[in-house]
Parts: C-alpha cells; structure tokens; sequence
C-alpha cells in the first residue's frame, strides 16, 4: 500500500482520463484511454487483485480497445468530418454541473471517517479464490452472462448488417 | 497511510470525468469510451471495498461488470456503424430522431 | 309463548330483527326493481307483495313480542331493554358513536304505532298502487321508510335518531317524488327535502351544542366512554347541560319544527301531498311529521330545564294548531284539507310537550296515527275510486257507493273532532285538560278555538264528499265502485282503532285507569312549578265542555256543507277579505317565495353564478388550470430537443439534487 505508487497510478489514471475527455480527435482519446486502463489495471494491483487486474489489461485495453480502434477506422472520419473543437455554452455549463458533483462526492466522502485497510490475507484475489467463487456461489449469475453474450453477439450481427 | 477513502475519492473524480465526456463531448465515439471509464471507475470501488472488507464477492462482480462492458461496447460500436451508415455523422447533436 | 320463543333468540336479537325486516325487504326489493330495469322484465308484484308485506308485518309481530316481554317484567323492574353497541360506528379521541338499539316505554309505543299502522299501510297500498308501474320501487322505498323510522325511534344515540331522522326525508323526498315524470311532483319532493333541511341544521348544531357541553366538562371517563350522544349519557350528566339548555333546546325544536311541519316550516306538508295517498297516511300523517314530537319527549329530560324552551315549544304548538285550522277551512283539495289538519293536529301534540304534558302529546300522536291514517286512506279509497279526482267541489253523496269508505270516514273524523267515545276525545281532552290544568289559560284558549275548528272543517269535509246530493255526470258516477278488499279491510280495521284506541288512556276522572300515561311516566321528566288548577271535577266539566263545544261545530258543518249549499258562498260573498286571505293560505308561500325564494335565486343567479362561478371559478379555475397547463406544456416541450445528451444533463441535475438532499439534509 504503498502511497507513491498509488498518487503515481491515481494521478496518471485522472490526467489521461482528462486527455481521453477532450481530445479532438477519436483516435488519441482511445490511446489515452488505454493508457488510463494500464493505470487502472495498476490500481487494482496495488489493492491485491491481481486477476482483476490482468483480465483488465486482457480485456479492456486488449480486446475493446482494438474493437474501438477497428471501427473508427472502418468509419474512415475524413478530416472535414472531425468538427473543430469551438468553447460550446453547453460544454461550460456542463464543466460546471460536473465540477459541482465532484465537490458534493468529495465533500461527502470527506465526511466518512477514514478507515484504513487491514494487511491482506494470503492469496487474496488469485485466480484460484476468485474461481472458486464464481463456480459455486455466484454459478447461475456466471451462467447467465453467456446468455448476455450471445445476445450481445447477436445483436451486434444484426447491427452490423447492412440488409437484414 | 492510503486509506478506502483515497480509493473512492479517485473513483468519484474519474467517474465524473466520464460524465463529463458523456453530456459535454458531441462525438458519440469518445461518449462511449466516456462511458467505459465510469464503468471502470466503478469497479476501482468494487475492488477497493472488496480489499476493504476481505472478502472476494467484489472481484465476482466486476467480473460481471467487465462482461457487460464487453457486451455493451460490441452493441455499442455496432449501433455507431449502423447509425454512420444511414446519417453519414458520428456527431450525436446531428441526430434528433427522438424529438416529438 | 315467549319462552319457547326465546330459547332460540336472545332479546336482543329480536330487537335487531325489529329494523332487519324492514330492511330485508327494503333490499330485496330494490334489487327485484333494478334486476327488472337492467334486464327489461316486469317485476313479479306477487314477490313484491308478499316481501314488501310480509316483512313489516313480521317486524310488527316481534315488536309484539317484545312489548309482551317488557310488560311482563316483575312490578318495580324498569321495562327498558339495551341491546347494546352492535359495532362502533365511529370512534376519535374524544367522541365514540356505537349503533344500539334502546327499547323502553316510550320507544315501544312509538315501535307499535310504526310497524302496526306502518304494516297496514303496506297492505293497502297492494290493492291503491296495483296498478302502478314501479309497484317493486314503491314498495322498496316504503320499506325503507319503515328502516329508518324504527331506526329513529329505536336508536339509542342522539346520532342514531338523527340517521333515522335523515333517513326518513330522504325517502319522503322519494316517495313524494314517486311519480317524478311529472315536475311539479319532482318539485313538491324537492321542496319537502330542503325546507327539512333548514330544520336539520338547526339540529345538527344542538346535538354539536350538546357535544361541546359535555365533552369539555371533564366528567369522569368510565360513566361515559365518550359516547357523548348516548340518550343515557346524556341523560346522566344532564345537570351539566343546564347553563346551555335553551341554545340546545331551541336548536334542536328547530330540527323538529321542521320534520313536524310546524310554523314557520309547514310549508313543506300541504305539497308533500303529491305523493301517493298511502304515503301520505304513512310518512306524511302517521308517523314521520311525528318524528319532531317523538324527540322532544325522548329529550323531556332536557326540555325541563329550561322553562323558556317549553314555552316556545307550546306557543309554536298552539298557534300552529290554530293556524292550520283556519286555513283547513277553506281548502277544496281532499288531501289538502287532511294535511292540514295533520300540521294543527301535530300543532297540539308540541302544545301538551310545551306545557310539559309529555304522555299526553304521546298519547295524542298514537290516536293521531290511527285516526289520520285512516282518514288518508279513506281519502286514498274515494280518490281511487273516482280516478284521481282530489277536488271536493266535485265530489257529494258518495254514501250511497262507498258505505265502508264512508262510514269509516265519519267515525275518524269523529275521533279528530273529538267526539265520546272515540280516540281524539280522550287524547284531545287530556292535552286540553293539562293546558287548563297547568295554568296557561291563553293557550288553552287558542287550543279550544282550534279544536273546535277541526270539528267544523272535518265535517264540512265529510259533508261535501259523502252526503248531500251528487254532482257529478250520471255515467261517472256509476263508475264509482267501493275499493278492493284489501284496502277496505285495513279501513276497517283502523276505524276499530280509531274507536277504542283511546280507551287505554281514559283519565282517572272519567273512571278509567290512564294505562298509557302510567306505563309512559318513568319515560319522562317531572316539569318544575306547575301551577294546578281545578279539580276531577273542574275535569269532567271541561270534558263535557270541550265534547258540547266540537259536536256544535260538527252539526254546523253538516248543516252548511251538506244541507243548505249555498250559505258557504254567500257567506264568502259577505266576508270577502277575509275569504280571500284564508282561502289562498294567508300567502305564506307567496311571502316565503318573495322574502326567501326570489332572493335566493338572484343571489345565486347574478352572483353566485355570474361572478363567481363564471368569472372565478370558471375563469380562473377551471379555464385557468387548462391555461396554465398550456404555459407550462410550451416550457416543457422546449426541454424535449431530441438530443440525448441534454436529456443526460437534466438526469445529472437530477443526481446532484439527490446527492445534495442527502448531504445538507
């Protein structure tokens, strides 16, 4: 638990969140949101969940990165078509609004008294223990998200097609 | 001393950040990459309170999470190339079909 | 007998049935008519009949049963029976309502007279309204009559009287109404409703009087439950109620002024005659009008108290005696003549009330119920018999083809004249006699005026309707036809009564026993400062008087009106002015209609309507509401762009109020 490494990760993960937020261009925000994700990835490291944080690199920076990446190419955005970034009233507005949440979360946060993480047991959040688990007591729920796979397979299919 | 409350005031920052890109930014691709990064910074949570509390059903759930991210950015995507292929924009103000 | 009977229901029980039965029939009824209309089939009269019949008889037997029960309750034992709250009807922190029934002297009497002359009605009515197309709805609504009035006259609670009481003008309002296609009919019944219900409003605010009164006097809580209107709690802490007792008392006497039909509110009666006869007999004669009388009595305990109440009680009372007399005089519609004689005749049962005659303005109600119901249905029979025809002008020497009607007739118009031996002479007398006796000589005076009028208008009735020559056309006349046994039995049966009906109440004076006063006496308050005048002799002296002082009247009648027909008209001739007044009821409901009425109207016309309903409400409320959501609707749809993302920006405003509610709460 080490503090420098977490304001490392937590600071790099909230700059590249930042620069993923107000690129202009498709392309860099989705670098930056895999850097964001190794940052998260390192974040879950550093509380002990290391399969998470794998399967994270695996699958988020892995899988659905490359998934963005492929279609913002298949789309092919000419240059015209990239609008110029322009100070929009409702960009301001919603800054704003956003700004204000984060104080009412942080304010509220600040009022939980702190609570200190205990020393972690050994092989917590391995792949055995996290398996374990979601082959007995979380089985029907880890059953069912095959079901919202193949829904989601289907229903992009059916998107993706031109003519049905 | 990083304590739980660390963990969850950088989970609220980027969460709002992801808000911020989804009602500010107009191009709907970087909306879900918006989107994306809540969904992560929701499981930071998850994880956080799961070490907090020493038990494993957190990691469970962002299991979960992960597949439904996975689902939602294959539909997601599939929905930008459909609405792409009719419209000819990735620009969300440019579609208004939902105004009475 | 009764322990046979008794080994299978409790009293009580019997005494719920008393109100079931009626109601049963009330119901089913109903039901029989609205399945008949909904499902286009004629309602079979014979389930009607024997339903609409049968049940107010059954009821009439149970009261008989009771009444043999009480009766025979050992010498120095109350004959009172409490069923008891049959459920708690309504209860708040402070003020409990339970529904029971309280059966003791007073209310039995009142039972019997209901269900029995009631029961008879229901069986004339099978043979005057055969005929009838809402035969099932008729007799529904008459058997809810008969609910609510036992319900009245049973009820052991202020409230329980006042449903009944409520109950009752709502069916009179149907049953004068009954034949609502014709407006003027509607409009009679709507007359009858409201004009009760200024009446009602004064009654209302005594029993709300009475509740404050006992409700804020910290009595002890386990004597009283906070049954406030309880006639026992009430009774019980009566002395509590002294400081308020005129306030309640005049509040309470306006609700019966009203029901009863009384100056200033009589006005309702003489159009309640719309109504089908046997109603009229019923509701409007019989028991109903009584209703005001009958809660003045069950509340003597309260009326005692203050002197100035009774007085106004018994000068409403005399005067209203008197008034209608005259006005009796000079009607020539058959039913108006009875109605009345039904408002002075109710006139002096408040006289004995207000002199504090309590058992004697009973006593006059239950002949009253004999004698006037059977005047009604005699006038109900000749009506019957002569199509419709109310007009008396028209009428004469029916004698010869209606003998029972006939004979039947004089013998009531007897008793309402006041003629030994039949039951107005004792009843009559005994009011007169407690007047006189009481000291108020200039009441009595007005009370012998008017029963002398009672005996000159009755007669000139019975006169023009049943002797002399006739004067209708040959081929009518000859259509004439006596009534149907069922109607004639009841007439024969109620003239018995009607005869001998008075003889439970002979004065000691006259060598009887005064059964009814004796039994009725713990019933009643003992009034305070009686000033007695005269003796059993100074009785029987004014007996004779008051008997010598009628039959002149009646012979006088017979002879204008049955023998020397011109003399009404010259003497109207001579005594124009005073003809006229008489004969068009002293304008009163002109006067009521240009004081009260058109006032009314054009305050509801041209400001209640025209400014505030038509500029506010409807401008304003009505309009306004839909303008206003207009407004909004356009402020509205500017937020529905169609552009997701605004949409996400309302839902997070959303979110940081919520965040916000939770944080600062």
């Amino acid at each position: 638990m080490n503090p420098i490494l977490f304001y490392t990760f937590g600071g790099l993960a909230v700059v590249t969140a930042l620069l993923m937020v107000t690129r202009q261009n498709p392309i860099a925000s989705a670098l930056w949101l895999v850097v964001n994700f190794f940052a998260f990835a390192a974040l879950f490291a550093l509380l002990s969940a290391h399969f998470i944080a794998v399967i994270q690199i695996l699958l988020y920076a892995g899988a659905i990165m490359v998934l963005f990446i492929f279609v913002i190419m298949l789309l092919n955005l000419r240059e015209e078509e990239i609008k110029p970034r322009q100070l929009q009233f409702s960009g301001l507005l919603g800054g704003g609004l956003v700004i204000y949440l984060i104080v009412l979360l942080v304010l509220g946060l600040l009022k939980i008294p702190a609570a200190p993480f205990e020393a972690s047991t050994e092989g917590f959040g391995y792949v055995a223990p996290v398996g374990r688990l979601l082959f007995t007591k979380y089985l029907i729920p880890f059953e069912l998200t095959s079901v919202l796979l193949l829904v989601a397979i289907v229903g992009s299919v059916v998107m993706g097609k031109r003519k049905l | 001393m990083i304590t739980l409350n660390h963990y969850l005031i950088l989970a609220a920052l980027l969460f709002c950040i992801g808000i911020f890109g989804v009602i500010v930014r107009r191009n709907i691709l970087i909306i879900l990459m918006s989107i994306e990064l809540m969904l992560s910074a929701v499981n930071l949570v998850f994880i956080a309170f799961s070490r907090y509390l020493g038990g494993l059903d957190g990691h469970v759930w962002v299991f979960m999470v992960l597949t439904v991210a996975a689902a939602e950015a294959a539909v997601g995507l599939g929905i930008i190339v459909a609405v792409f292929r009719n419209k000819e924009t990735v620009y969300v103000d440019e579609v208004k079909e939902l105004k009475g | 007998m009764l322990d046979l009977i008794y080994k299978y229901v409790s009293p009580q029980t019997l005494a719920w049935l008393i109100v079931a039965f009626p109601l049963a029939g009330a119901l089913l009824n109903g039901i029989h008519s609205l399945l008949a209309g909904r499902f286009h089939f004629k309602p079979s009269k014979v389930f009607t009949s024997i339903l609409g019949v049968g049940l107010p008889f059954f009821s009439f037997a149970v009261t008989l049963i009771i009444f043999a029960t009480l009766i025979g309750f050992p010498q120095g034992q109350e004959p009172t029976m409490i069923t008891g709250p049959l459920f708690e009807w309504a209860a708040t922190q402070g003020l409990s309502i339970t529904f029971g029934l309280k059966l003791d002297q007073l209310s039995l009497v009142m039972a019997l007279i209901v269900t029995g002359v009631g029961s008879l009605i229901h069986l004339y009515s099978t043979g005057y309204m055969a005929h009838d197309e809402g035969y099932a709805r008729y007799f529904s609504h008459l058997n809810l009559f008969l609910t609510f009035m036992l319900l009245l006259v049973l009820g052991d609670s202020l409230v329980l009287l006042f449903v009944g009481w409520e109950g009752v003008g709502l069916c009179s309002y149907l049953l004068i109404g009954f034949w609502f296609e014709d407006p003027y009919k509607a409009y009679c019944g709507k007359k009858a409703f409201i004009v009760n219900r200024i009446g009602d409003t004064g009654f209302l605010l005594g029993m709300f009087l009475i509740y404050t009164a006992l409700a804020g006097a910290d009595l002890p809580a386990e004597q009283h439950q906070n049954q406030f209107f309880n006639f026992e709690v009430i009774r019980h802490f009566s002395a509590y109620l002294l400081p308020a007792a005129t306030p309640i008392c005049l509040l309470l006497f306006l609700g019966a002024v009203g029901k009863s039909a009384q100056i200033p509110l009589y006005v309702w009666l003489p159009d309640a005659m719309a109504g089908p006869t046997p109603v009229s007999a019923l509701i409007h004669a019989a028991t109903m009008v009584t209703a005001g009388v009958y809660m003045v009595a069950r509340l003597s305990f309260l009326y005692v108290m203050s002197p100035f109440a009774m007085e106004v009680v018994a000068w409403t009372g005399a005067i209203t005696a008197l008034f209608a007399a005259t006005i009796g005089l000079l009607q020539t519609d058959i039913k108006k003549v009875l109605a009345y004689s039904t408002i002075s005749q109710l006139g002096y049962m408040f006289l004995a009330l207000g002199v504090g005659a309590f058992s004697a303005g009973i006593f006059h109600l239950m002949t009253h119920a004999f004698f006037k119901a059977l005047l009604f249905l005699g006038a109900g029979s000749v009506i019957h018999a002569l199509g419709g025809e109310q007009d008396i002008t028209k009428m004469g020497g029916l004698k010869e083809r209606m003998p029972i009607t006939c004979w039947t007739f004089v013998i009531a118009s007897a008793a309402i004249a006041g003629i030994f031996p039949f039951a107005g002479f004792f009843s009559k007398d005994a009011i007169l006699w407690h007047t006189f006796h009481g000291g108020h000589i200039s009441l009595w005076l007005i009370a012998f005026l008017g029963a002398g009028l009672t005996a000159f208008y009755m007669f000139r009735l019975v006169g023009m309707v049943f002797f002399g020559e006739p004067v209708m056309k040959a081929a009518q006349w000859m259509k004439v036809h006596e009534s149907p046994p069922s109607m004639a039995s009841v007439l024969m049966i109620l003239a018995v009564l009607s005869a001998v009906g008075g003889w439970i109440g002979i004065p000691y004076a006259l060598g009887g026993g005064d059964h009814l006063q004796e039994w009725l006496a713990p019933v009643f308050a003992k009034t305070v400062g009686v000033i007695e005048i005269g003796s059993h002799a100074t009785e029987i002296v004014m007996a004779v008087l008051s008997l010598l002082w009628a039959l002149h009247f009646v012979i006088l009648a017979w002879v204008i009106y049955a023998q020397r027909k011109e003399w009404p008209a010259r003497m109207a001739g001579r005594l124009r002015l005073l003809y006229r007044l008489v004969f068009n009821k002293y304008w009163i409901d002109e006067i009521y209609n240009f004081l009260i009425v058109r006032p009314l109207i054009w305050t509801s016309e041209k400001f209640l309507w025209g400014i505030m309903d038509v500029r506010l409400i409807d401008q304003f409320g009505v309009h306004g509401t839909g303008r206003m959501m207009l407004v909004w609707n356009r402020l509205v749809t500017l937020m529905q762009t169609g552009v997701v993302q605004q949409y996400l920006f309302f839902f997070v405003v959303g979110v940081i109020l919520i965040i916000w509610g939770m944080l600062f709460k």
